[in-house]
């Protein structure tokens, strides 16, 4: 099923392997590739801009950004339709570009890859094609409670519809602690079919152990979903050391456009699985009565498919590969650990998720600031941070919290711009004091 | 600085220590706000007096700065006025807040809130206390 191809040479980025397994040094990433991000030069309201809102949306490099002007510029048509010139070179693009996927999360065949709008059409996908084939009453889904709105609510749906039941996997405390160990007993005693969780919190920055999970889930016939919309552009991935049953992640949170997203999905399953939309594209032969399917992946992509957003998100992966995910990891784990160190300091500050083994994301209630003040007074310094729930009310509820300020990193930033963050940070404190 | 435009001294001052904070026990009426961007609440109480004005106003809620100082000065704006009269200065106020020089008659200190109109994306958190108030009156007027 692979045929690696020849991608076009990145002109604007600069793209030579750096960093490796162990540790980084310091801003050695941000040093060499910042560049490569236009929009992080700029100015906002007088100040350079400190882009800490990572988790919510990465930036593009420019190669990202030509390589999708370029397409429309000269290869845009339809594709899987037309016989003429253009129509097959996009087809060809398309195609390559979810092997470049398949390559990215170490699929066997690009035939497990398929091209969604992003994480949470992934989940519903699965929730709505392989819930009600396989969910009836009785059955569990299990969950954990620190999931984002799109891992959790497609599963209110279709337990609901089906007369199943979704149950949690509770969290400890503002560290978000789980006692995984109980996980095996009640996946034995229980008729759980599914779990699903998220590799790395969006609001706590832990890092869930996949792979066991995963193990687990396997010896007792449970299929596992894997939310790696935090974790698929800052972490190694590779779906079949994971061994998980399905995979999703979203463009636009590794250096992608938005708009577009990938499903991974144990081949033996997606075969079975019903399409979730019906139409153009996704059908092998149509009669006024009835309708077969595609086989693969274009089963599940009814419609014209977002071209330019795959071609993009390949060259966005490219562009991760090249840099390393493993180096990487580490500048997110330096920049998350220096930032704990940093914020802790401040008084009156609570921070959420572990104290160490975290990921490049704070998430934090400053004294008795609302999270949305706190946000609009940073953005007048030039800082982007997210303030509100997360979409992680019922987990923001027991922690009784209505919102926190989330300060997320990615490659490109700067152990400076943590200092600039925490200045930011303590003139707010004085600003909105008592 | 811009940002001292949208917390002036008196929002700052009415967040920190807001007015007519409390609920008010049934038969006053009660009408709720909830912005699901940030997950702000605002309960707002009313009750009527018998010639048909607001005899007393108190709100409950957590929300930001901007929420709690416009709910604030508001239940000291209103108080004492017929329930027309407090539908209309929400109007105005609205106006005032999103419309290219509106009027801001009758608005007072209310007008301290001119600096949302820079920051458009916290017109919510500026009328949320409003929308919770035109609940509370709706049903006082049933």
């Amino acid at each position: 099923m692979y045929r690696l191809i020849s991608g076009r040479s990145c002109t604007s980025c600069n793209t030579e392997p750096a960093g490796g397994r162990s540790g980084v040094a310091i801003d050695l990433l941000a040093h060499k590739y910042r560049e490569d991000f236009p929009i992080l030069n700029q100015n906002v309201n007088g100040f350079p801009l400190v882009y800490l809102d990572n988790a919510a949306s990465t930036q593009h490099p420019g190669c990202v950004i030509d390589e999708i002007a370029r397409y429309y510029r000269e290869d845009h048509a339809n594709v899987h339709r037309g016989i003429h010139a253009l129509s097959s070179r996009a087809t060809k693009l398309y195609e390559d570009a979810r092997i470049r996927a398949a390559l990215f999360l170490g699929a066997a065949s690009s035939e497990s890859i398929v091209f969604t709008r992003g994480t949470t059409e992934g989940i519903n996908l699965v929730a709505s094609s392989w819930g009600s084939a396989h969910l009836g009453p009785g059955d569990i889904v299990l969950i954990t409670e620190m999931e984002h709105h799109a891992n959790l609510i497609p599963w209110q749906m279709i337990t609901r519809r089906t007369g199943a039941s979704l149950q949690y996997i509770p969290i400890h405390g503002d560290e978000g602690t789980v006692d995984w160990s109980l996980l095996d007993r009640r996946l034995k005693e229980s008729p759980v079919r599914l779990l699903a969780f998220t590799h790395i919190s969006n609001s706590l920055g832990c890092i869930n152990p996949v792979r066991e999970l995963c193990a687990v889930a396997r010896q007792h016939g449970v299929v596992t979903l894997v939310d790696a919309a935090q974790s698929a552009g800052h972490a190694p991935i590779n779906v079949q050391e994971l061994g998980c049953d399905f995979l999703v992640f979203s463009g636009h949170k590794c250096c992608g456009p938005t708009g577009i997203g990938v499903l991974f999905g144990n081949p033996e399953l997606l075969a079975d699985l019903e399409p979730y939309q019906f139409g153009g594209e996704m059908i092998s032969r149509v009669t006024f009565e009835s309708a077969e399917w595609k086989p693969g992946p274009h089963r599940f992509e009814a419609g014209t498919p977002h071209v330019a957003g795959a071609i993009g998100l390949a060259t966005a992966l490219d562009y991760l590969e090249k840099i390393g995910r493993p180096a990487i990891q580490a500048s997110d784990h330096h920049l998350g650990r220096l930032a704990y160190e940093k914020l802790s300091t401040l008084p009156g500050i609570r921070i959420l998720g572990p104290k160490t083994e975290r990921a490049g994301l704070i998430s934090f209630q400053l004294g008795s600031i609302h999270a949305h003040d706190l946000v609009a007074y940073a953005d007048q310094f030039g800082v982007a941070m997210r303030g509100g729930h997360h979409c992680n009310q019922p987990l923001m509820r027991k922690l009784g919290l209505q919102a926190t300020a989330r300060a997320s990193f990615y490659f490109y930033n700067t152990e400076s711009e943590i200092d600039r963050l925490v200045d930011v940070l303590r003139k707010a404190i004085r600003y909105f004091g008592d | 600085m811009e940002i001292d435009e949208l917390y002036q001294t008196i929002i700052l001052d009415h967040s920190k220590r807001p007015r007519n904070f409390g609920e008010l026990a049934p038969p006053a009426f009660k009408g709720e706000g909830y912005n699901p961007s940030c997950g702000d609440e605002i309960v707002v109480f009313v009750s009527e007096s018998p010639i048909g004005t607001i005899e007393q106003i108190r709100f409950t809620g957590q929300a930001c700065a901007i929420c709690m100082a416009s709910t604030s000065l508001m239940t000291t704006q209103v108080k004492g006025k017929t329930i027309a009269q407090a539908l209309g200065l929400k109007r105005i106020f609205i106006d005032f807040l999103t419309k290219e020089a509106a009027p801001a008659i009758g608005l007072g200190n209310l007008q301290a809130f001119g600096g949302v109109k820079k920051f458009p994306q916290r017109l919510k958190c500026a009328t949320l206390g409003w929308h919770a108030l035109e609940g509370a009156l709706k049903s006082c007027a049933q």
